[in-house]
């Protein structure tokens, strides 16, 4: 599909992975790993843990039991900021966007961690300062351009439509210059056209920045479109895992969506 | 048709991040300082300074404080008042117990005292929010209100619990006469005025923002809260503890812990709600409105009174204030709820499409 696209070694694995609230289990011994470049969907039922993985592997959650391993470091306990340091960033499903800032703020948070300049030289928008703000808007003009949305800009982005925002959620994880992309339905409540764009923004990242994605997605033409491997839960655990053909093929998978057949 | 920006295109990055895009907003800035560096000083009378723009300009500054933390981090507070007092009685004791303590070094060693402070008093924000954490802050207004009072200490023993503090100057300069006083008020809210946009329009008034808005999504690109909030409250104390010494030294030159009670802090929370949260020109607005109004009021109702042929006495106008005051809060809050700031930027909106407003 991608052409010269190469797929390459493993930089994240997950490993054992076990979540619960309380009496309720999330995920159960969840393992299974990312490779290099490589665009990995994780699909399943209502409830079967999609955003949960997502969670734990950006820091949000703390599993009970398991190991991660990005890029041959181990973490035991991921927290959100290791896992920013890292170079993993992501989107949420419900966007969780800074209401009251502009699309160009909302990106340039994004940049936040590659930003040295002291409380001092920020105040008097001292050389320092003044330098990074402005290379980091150089960079940030960048992703406003690739992703198309140079009319919004200074825009407050709780004024912005839906299918903006979700570009917007996009443009904020992309200005972190991630190893690795965790995308949340980025497509849920779309319409065709606005599904077709995303699409192609995420081949796009793919491709042209070489930018590893995991992605949860319900709308199955997509998800068989665009990944390279799928990853399938139900209820917690894991019931498939294979390229696009298998998983179609897996009769676990056939019976948790569509039911047994008494 | 004046206020128009066609033709003014940027050609640069840094052109386009000025604190003023616009050229006559720039020209306005320019006016407006002219007018209280020059104009205010020459026209004046000694009661204007002392009642009016004195007050006017130390509060402003102590509202740009606790709108950095209470407008952009979203973290309330109910103690400024305490943190203008820790910034005043920290820098009476500097002055008194160090020989040849600087004016200027004294006021800044307040604020860096009441920043202190505030990192302390606003621990709590790490695992507490909204009405809580306005618990707690509201426990900082008590206990220094009792510090003050109690711990002989501070007060350097005065008998009477006031303290006092007389012959200010700067390099040799005085400040004692009204004007002298305006002057001093004023530079160094311009200075501090201009470094509170500066930090609110880079990373760290960013992050404060971003931790306000949505704090899950800001701790998962990087942001961490610890530093965000204690950041805010660090910075917002101290803009608040050097107001409280600016109001101590220069506005009442001898004063008690009354002078910072929690009444102290009501009137700063409301000025930045009715100015504007997360505007530092929503401050300017909000001082106004509470220092200016009311003595507006005062001044107008006589007047109005007997203009209708009625004579009002004291007593009912005194009432009558408080009244059309709160009154004109309600108002203000329902008509537009995020300040006067917004109303301003809508009309400068409107502006730049009048005559024609398509």
């Amino acid at each position: 599909m991608m052409g010269e696209r190469v797929i390459g070694d493993v930089i994240l694995d997950l490993r054992n992975i076990s979540l619960a609230f309380g009496g309720v289990k999330a995920l159960t011994e969840i393992s299974f790993d990312v490779r290099e470049h490589e665009i990995r969907a994780i699909i399943g039922p209502n409830g079967a843990g999609k955003s949960s993985m997502l969670n734990v592997i950006s820091g949000v959650y703390r599993p009970q039991q398991g190991e991660i391993v990005f890029h041959g470091e181990h973490f035991a306990r991921m927290n959100s900021y290791k896992a920013a340091k890292a170079g993993i960033a992501r989107t949420f499903q419900n966007i969780a966007l800074f209401k009251g800032m502009s699309v160009l703020d909302n990106i340039m948070t994004g940049r936040t961690l590659m930003m040295k300049a002291n409380l001092l030289q920020q105040a008097f928008w001292w050389g320092p300062a003044r330098r990074e703000e402005l290379a980091h808007r150089a960079k940030v003009e960048e992703i406003i351009d690739f992703l198309e949305i140079q009319h919004i800009r200074k825009t407050p982005v709780g004024r912005l439509p839906y299918g903006l925002q979700k570009r917007v959620d996009l443009g904020r994880a992309l200005a972190m210059e991630p190893r690795i992309l965790l995308l949340d339905e980025p497509m849920a409540g779309m319409n065709v056209e606005e599904k077709q764009d995303m699409s192609r923004f995420i081949l796009d990242v793919n491709d042209q920045m070489g930018t590893t994605i995991v992605l949860i997605e319900h709308d199955m033409g997509v998800v068989m479109d665009i990944s390279d491997r799928v990853v399938v839960l139900d209820y917690g655990k894991k019931i498939g895992d294979g390229s696009p053909d298998a998983v179609r093929a897996n009769p676990e998978v056939i019976q948790a969506y569509l039911g047994a057949s008494h | 048709m004046i206020y128009r920006e066609n033709g003014q295109f940027k050609t640069s990055y840094a052109a386009d991040q000025q604190i003023f895009p616009i050229v006559q907003d720039r020209w306005a800035m320019l006016l407006l300082l002219v007018v209280a560096f020059v104009g205010v000083p020459l026209l004046s009378s000694e009661y204007l300074f002392r009642a009016i723009f004195i007050p006017f300009l130390i509060l402003s500054l102590a509202a740009i404080g606790v709108n950095l933390l209470v407008g952009y981090c979203g973290q309330i507070t109910l103690g400024a008042g305490a943190f203008m007092a820790v910034g005043a009685y920290a820098a009476y004791n500097f002055s008194i117990r160090i020989d040849g303590m600087p004016l200027l070094g004294a006021l800044l060693l307040g604020g860096l005292s009441a920043a202190a402070m505030g990192i302390v008093f606003g621990a709590p924000s790490l695992r507490v929010r909204g009405l809580y954490l306005a618990m707690a802050t509201l426990a900082a207004q008590f206990f220094w209100d009792w510090a003050f009072l109690r711990i002989k200490w501070f007060t350097n023993d005065a008998p009477s619990g006031s303290v006092s503090i007389s012959h200010l100057q700067v390099m040799g300069w005085p400040i004692e006469s009204p004007v002298e006083k305006y002057l001093f008020c004023l530079t160094l809210l311009a200075v501090f005025a201009l470094a509170a946009k500066n930090l609110t329009r880079s990373s760290i008034g960013r992050q404060w923002m971003a931790i306000r808005d949505m704090d899950v999504a800001a701790e998962v690109i990087g942001i961490r809260p610890m530093f965000a909030k204690l950041s805010a409250f660090a910075v917002s104390s101290f803009y608040v503890g050097v107001a409280g010494a600016l109001w101590g030294f220069v506005h009442l030159s001898s004063w008690e812990p009354a002078a910072f009670s929690v009444d102290r802090s009501f009137q700063l929370l409301f000025m930045v709600i009715i100015g504007g949260m997360g505007s530092i020109m929503g401050s300017f607005f909000g001082a106004a409105f509470i220092v200016v109004l009311p003595i507006f009021l005062n001044q107008m109702l006589p007047w109005l009174g007997e203009l209708v042929g009625l004579s009002i006495s004291t007593a009912a106008v005194s009432h009558a204030e408080f009244m059309i005051f709160g009154a004109l809060i309600v108002f203000f809050l329902i008509v537009e709820p995020h300040g006067i700031a917004r109303l301003w930027s809508t009309g400068k909106e409107k502006l730049r499409l009048w005559p024609f407003p398509h």
